[in-house]
């Protein structure tokens, strides 16, 4: 019971980085505007969060920065892509190398700490909240359990994340906003023709995008860990991109690809070298590439149909 | 006459060297259905596109209502009561038919308040006009009557006094078109104004009070439906152009080298677009097809030729089948003595990026004369341009220039070059004058001529009635995706226009 | 991937359009240079001198440009066929393996020049095979090709670090990589050829790979302009319809030409395998699948210009690695940085200055800018 409550405690944590990340390309992708720069976008917020708040001595002055520096990544990003009509997947990567790129160049020559910012410590992180009652109800079993150790206890971003995803829902399905922004999506000229405006749809989508990635940024160095180390994001974009295709574009699976991926990778260290449960020895390389591996098979289209936005990936000319 | 709901007055538009509107001048009385007619490319879509603030005149007036206004955006149009229904519906696939419907139109930032207000506006909607429809459905699993059927509610839930319909008809089977024109008669009744565009003589003579027409970016008339005849429209559509008559002998007709059977080929949305055509070509005749654009004609000559897949049917050239079902290969067909000029020489018949030399092999890079083992023979395509391009004189007579700085008539002359001198005994040519100057097209007509003396099978399509006039030795009329006639070389222009226009006529039928 | 525009002089579209996009990067880059306190003149100075000021640094140079010929024409050919494989990181780390078991295996028994054509083979194949798997979904199952390629970087990682932690390593070694290979396993150096000319180079790994990726330029310059298979794919590439009208068939060459492109992607392996470390490590491409979509931007997918783009990012290593110990602020990770900033103004951005660039030529001399036909009718 305690190996199953810290396997998914520790889950939950490794999953709200690729959960903010993945919400975050939800929005873009949604509106038709392909990202691989989740990545970069993630590590320029994770750095700005860490930087500012180390700083500032405040974690929220460490998020604002993390929000505003993936805000204007994105814009970079909608520039190319939506002004110019850029490729958007050579638009991505350029941002991915950006953000690598800058962010050891900066932290070296503002920390010298070998791309290290300082660590952060008291007001400058997010620290674990208790949930109310938590303490008294712990010794209830089984629930008192999973409402002390598992979900209380976290920093306020992972509630946030995970309260996302029911937000995500809500603007995608129940407002005016989320309506048009599927709609861009999947047909552009749609849109033009009932008299809104493409162009800034699609930026108010990949603002939306920004904030999510500074989120998931600022997660990564000013709740989980006590700082910013160099390419600390580590292929998460990727995989908050796999998981987006996983879950169709739709953010309760994204919710769940990315619980799934997530269990992976803390399974995958905390059975390190051992046997797991019922399959026995598996070498981590393989449970790493499984999100990958997953993701791969379903774009085969043998597990199910991932159909991405309609437009995706296309920039809007008005046709003649 | 009613007071105007619409008038437009001298609007002109441009699209490069293009004059797709030429001082137009445009009166809709109100309460009234007024046809727009006119051949591909007359005009028509750009003239409504404007009026729906898609595009902006370079010059001119609109007034509504008798007030000049402004409409610069689709949201102007919206707000003066103007609704548009496009040819390619503006439809969200996988949308539910309200959620569609109220897109640009929510009034609120939530969509709980605004569907519940369009749902019961939907319901009075149906009810005036009968104009039903689930409004939870999926738009994709919908067929295109209904979705058509949404495009008009959409426009109606916004307030449209004035509908505008984009060809309407072109998707729609004979039974929904039928359902669709009560529509919009019963639109008419309840005090809308209906601006119906489209090509089929038949749609106007059916439902308008009134009919324009347009050519060549300019409007020649407009009449009275009651006052006019199909015989009057189809020549003011056609226009009397200055016939350019080619020289040509008898036919010396031989053997059967094409022969179509019971063909039917359907469009990537699986509509039906040929339906069930056979005919034969002959070596040393021209057998053209006349049609309106988007009857079927080009999707006869891609499954023909190998670049589309048919349903059913068959195809025997020189009396050996072609696989038209399965997996027909253009460059296998090629290898067999069948030559494709297409119709789309810029996407298709080109790569514009490429040199000329480059170009005058495509289809044919694999023939061994163009070729060292697996290397390109470069000195010989070069010499081989040059000659064709001396043959066809091409200009300029550079082979290293980019295909995109050619003129039009260059361009096709490249594609014709290299689709004859292969010495074919079958040769498709689609819209073969299509955007040419006036010199290449004699050029291109005397060659085309040559090819059939010379006891090729030629199979032609064009939209340009004078053209099929002049070098078919047998005309086939086709009309949503049938052959519905078939005609001689001194067939006259109204008894194909008629055809054309799918009016079955009694003269037309003997 | 190009769109045709309006038109400008030949020599505006091919020259000055790509050098001012590419100024623009390299001022961006200044700006960060200034933004850490350094003067981005004096880097520029360090940089070209650490990069060409003597033959050994000549020879680094061109030892780091090697790997970027190699992932340059990878990504070039792929672009020709219309495709954007950014695979060539993982697909050049798997080659690793063709290398070394060739090394492994014949570095006791043969010659460098008997085991070096081994390796090469082995190197193209297992790359090409890494590819073929993205390809063929792409072109059967129509699976977005960006998307498998990425994931097969991460999947081709994972194997290697699997490969060499648990095959590959010797049982006494602590360092997850394969034994030292013989001299059957070591590719001769080149720094003759410098020293020869005059200049001094100490100890450089600049080794007969270089020739190779010479060679390889060539080799795609002849296959995509003076073969066949080359205009099948150019042809491809511009249009996939007239393709088709021509009888090419799409997923022969989606397969074809992301095999060649994963070939060439992976005798980068080469290298710094039997080039340099004579052992195979971890993380041994280090980015340079990554540089080779840069350098074939900037390159224009042309051999002529990829070679000299990847001797600018070899000299970008190269002089970055002396920058570091001139300028303590400034590491060689600032390629990263200038490396997306090409692929941003070469790439995503191309056509940003146009627009003002054909105003400017539009109102100095309006006759160029007519319609096609008028401007070379009288040619």
């Amino acid at each position: 019971m305690d190996l199953l409550v810290q396997l998914l405690d520790a889950t939950i944590r490794v999953s709200v980085p690729l959960l903010l990340a993945c919400l975050a390309g939800l929005y873009s992708e949604r509106a038709g505007i392909f990202d691989i720069g989740l990545e970069g976008k993630m590590l320029a917020g994770a750095f700005a969060g860490a930087s500012a708040a180390a700083v500032s001595g405040s974690a929220w002055v460490g998020l604002l920065a993390a929000v505003a520096i993936a805000v204007l990544l994105a814009l970079v990003h909608g520039f190319a892509s939506i002004t110019h009509r850029g490729n958007q997947i050579v638009s991505g990567v350029a941002i991915n190398f950006i953000a690598a790129g800058s962010t050891i160049i900066l932290g070296q020559a503002w920390f010298r700490q070998g791309g290290r910012t300082p660590a952060l410590s008291g007001d400058a992180r997010f620290s674990a909240i208790e949930l109310p009652g938590a303490e008294a109800l712990r010794d209830v079993p089984v629930i008192g359990t999973i409402y002390s150790d598992l979900i209380s206890g976290h920093s306020l971003l992972v509630y946030v994340a995970f309260l996302m995803v029911p937000f995500t829902w809500w603007v995608l399905f129940r407002t005016r906003f989320g309506l048009r922004l599927r709609a861009v999506g999947e047909n552009p000229a749609a849109v033009d023709t009932a008299g809104i405006s493409v162009t800034w749809l699609r930026y108010r989508a990949v603002i939306c995008t920004g904030i999510l990635t500074g989120l998931a940024g600022a997660y990564l160095s000013v709740a989980q860990n006590a700082g910013f180390v160099k390419d600390m994001t580590a292929g998460k974009g990727y995989i908050a991109l796999a998981a987006l295709i996983f879950a169709k574009w739709k953010p309760v699976p994204a919710m769940f690809a990315c619980l799934l991926f997530g269990f992976l990778d803390a399974a995958s260290i905390r059975f390190q070298g051992m046997p797991w449960p019922v399959i026995g020895k598996v070498p981590v390389q393989l449970i790493n590439a499984l999100p990958f591996i997953l993701t791969i098979i379903l774009l085969a289209g043998f597990i199910g149909k991932a159909i991405p936005p309609r437009a995706g990936g296309v920039p809007y000319v008005k046709e003649r | 006459m009613a007071e105007a709901a619409i008038e437009l007055i001298g609007i002109n538009k441009s699209f490069g060297a293009v004059h797709a509107n030429r001082d137009i001048h445009l009166e809709i009385p109100r309460g009234t259905i007024h046809g727009i007619i006119g051949e591909n490319g007359a005009g028509k879509s750009t003239l409504m596109s404007i009026l729906y603030g898609f595009y902006q005149a370079d010059s001119g007036e609109i007034q509504v209502g008798g007030k000049p206004t402004l409409i610069k955006t689709p949201n102007d149009a919206i707000a003066v009561g103007i609704g548009m229904v496009h040819q390619h519906f503006m439809l969200v696939q996988n949308f539910t038919v309200i959620e569609n419907i109220i897109l640009g139109a929510e009034g609120e930032a939530l969509l709980k308040t605004s569907i519940a207000k369009a749902r019961s506006e939907l319901e009075r909607l149906e009810r005036e006009y009968g104009l039903e429809v689930d409004p939870d459905a999926v738009i994709e699993e919908l067929p295109v009557g209904l979705q058509q059927r949404v495009e008009i509610l959409k426009a109606l839930y916004r307030g449209a006094e004035i509908l505008i319909l984009d060809e309407p008809t072109g998707v729609l089977t004979p039974a929904e078109a039928d359902h669709l024109f009560r529509i919009l008669k019963q639109l008419k009744e309840q005090g809308k104004t209906i601006v119906l565009i489209t090509h089929k003589l038949r749609e106007i003579m059916a439902i308008t009070d009134n009919v324009s027409v347009m050519r060549q970016g300019t409007m020649v008339a407009t009449r009275k439906t009651s006052e006019t005849t199909v015989e009057e429209l189809a020549e003011l559509m056609v226009g009397r152009r200055v016939l350019l008559r080619v020289e040509k002998g008898e036919t010396k007709s031989g053997g059967f080298k094409l022969s179509v059977k019971n063909l039917t080929v359907k469009d990537s949305r699986g509509v039906t677009m040929v339906d069930d055509v056979s005919f034969d070509v002959r070596a040393g005749e021209i057998v053209g097809i006349a049609g309106v654009a988007g009857n079927g004609q080009s999707e006869l000559i891609e499954a023909i030729s190998g670049v589309r897949r048919a349903v059913s049917g068959s195809v025997m050239l020189d009396g050996k089948p072609i696989d038209v079902v399965g997996v027909a290969d253009p460059g296998e067909l090629r290898d067999r003595g069948l030559a494709h000029v297409p119709e789309d020489r810029h996407h298709v018949g080109l790569v514009l990026a490429f040199e000329e030399n480059e170009n005058s092999i495509l289809g044919y890079h694999d023939d061994p004369k163009y070729l060292k083992g697996p290397f390109l023979d470069i000195d010989a395509i070069m010499a081989d341009a040059k000659e064709k391009i001396e043959k066809y004189d091409i200009r300029p007579g550079n082979p290293k220039l980019k295909t995109a700085n050619f003129s039009g008539g260059n361009q096709q002359k490249i594609v014709l070059a290299r689709e004859m001198e292969q010495d074919p005994g079958v040769l498709i040519v689609g819209q073969p004058t299509r955007g040419v100057d006036v010199g290449a097209i004699e050029f291109i007509h005397k060659r085309l001529i040559a090819m059939r003396d010379a006891g090729k099978a030629v199979l032609l399509i064009s939209v340009e009635l004078d053209e099929i006039r002049s070098l078919s030795d047998r005309i086939l009329v086709m009309f949503a995706g049938r052959v519905v006639g078939e005609r001689g070389p001194d067939a006259t222009e109204g008894e194909l226009g008629l055809l054309m226009a799918g009016v079955e006529h009694k003269e037309a039928a003997e | 991937m190009s769109t045709p525009y309006a038109k400008l002089p030949g020599w505006a579209d091919y020259g000055l359009i790509p050098l001012i996009n590419l100024l623009v990067a390299f001022i961006m880059a200044g700006l960060v240079v200034l933004l850490v306190g350094e003067n981005p003149l004096r880097a520029a100075v360090i940089l070209v001198d650490g990069a060409f000021g003597s033959g050994q640094n000549i020879a680094y140079t061109l030892y780091y440009a090697t790997n970027f010929i190699f992932t340059g024409l990878a990504v070039a050919v792929a672009f020709h066929a219309g495709l954007f494989n950014i695979g060539g990181e993982g697909q050049a780390y798997i080659a690793g393996l063709g290398v070394s078991l060739v090394a492994l295996a014949f570095d006791s028994v043969l010659p460098w020049w008997l085991t070096f054509p081994l390796a090469i083979a082995g190197a193209a194949l297992v790359g090409a095979l890494w590819a073929l798997i993205p390809a063929y979904l792409q072109a059967k199952r129509g699976s977005h090709i960006v998307i498998t390629t990425i994931m097969f970087n991460f999947i081709a990682a994972s194997v290697m670090v699997y490969m060499l932690v648990n095959v590959l390593k010797p049982a006494a070694e602590q360092a997850p990589q394969t034994r030292q290979f013989l001299d059957g396993g070591q590719l001769p150096k080149l720094n003759f050829i410098l020293e020869a000319l005059g200049l001094s180079v100490r100890s450089a790994p600049l080794n007969i790979s270089f020739l190779l990726a010479l060679v390889m330029a060539v080799f795609v310059w002849a296959l995509i302009w003076r073969t066949r298979l080359g205009y099948e794919i150019r042809t491809f590439g511009f249009s996939p319809k007239a393709a088709r009208y021509a009888g090419i068939s799409e997923s022969r060459i989606t397969i074809i030409a992301m095999m060649i492109s994963g070939g060439l992607a992976g005798m980068m392996a080469l290298n710094p395998i039997m080039g340099d470390q004579h052992h195979m490590a971890l993380d041994f491409v280090a980015g340079a699948g990554f540089v080779g979509i840069a350098v074939a931007l900037m390159g224009r997918s042309h051999p002529i210009g990829i070679v000299p783009a990847a001797i600018l990012f070899g000299m970008l290593y190269q002089g970055g690695a002396e920058l570091a110990f001139e300028m303590p602020n400034i590491s060689r990770d600032m390629i990263v940085i200038i490396q997306g900033l090409v692929i941003l103004f070469a790439g995503a951005l191309e056509h940003m200055f146009r627009p003002t660039i054909q105003t400017l030529f539009a109102s100095l001399s309006p006759r160029s800018m007519g319609i096609p036909a008028a401007k070379t009718g009288g040619a």
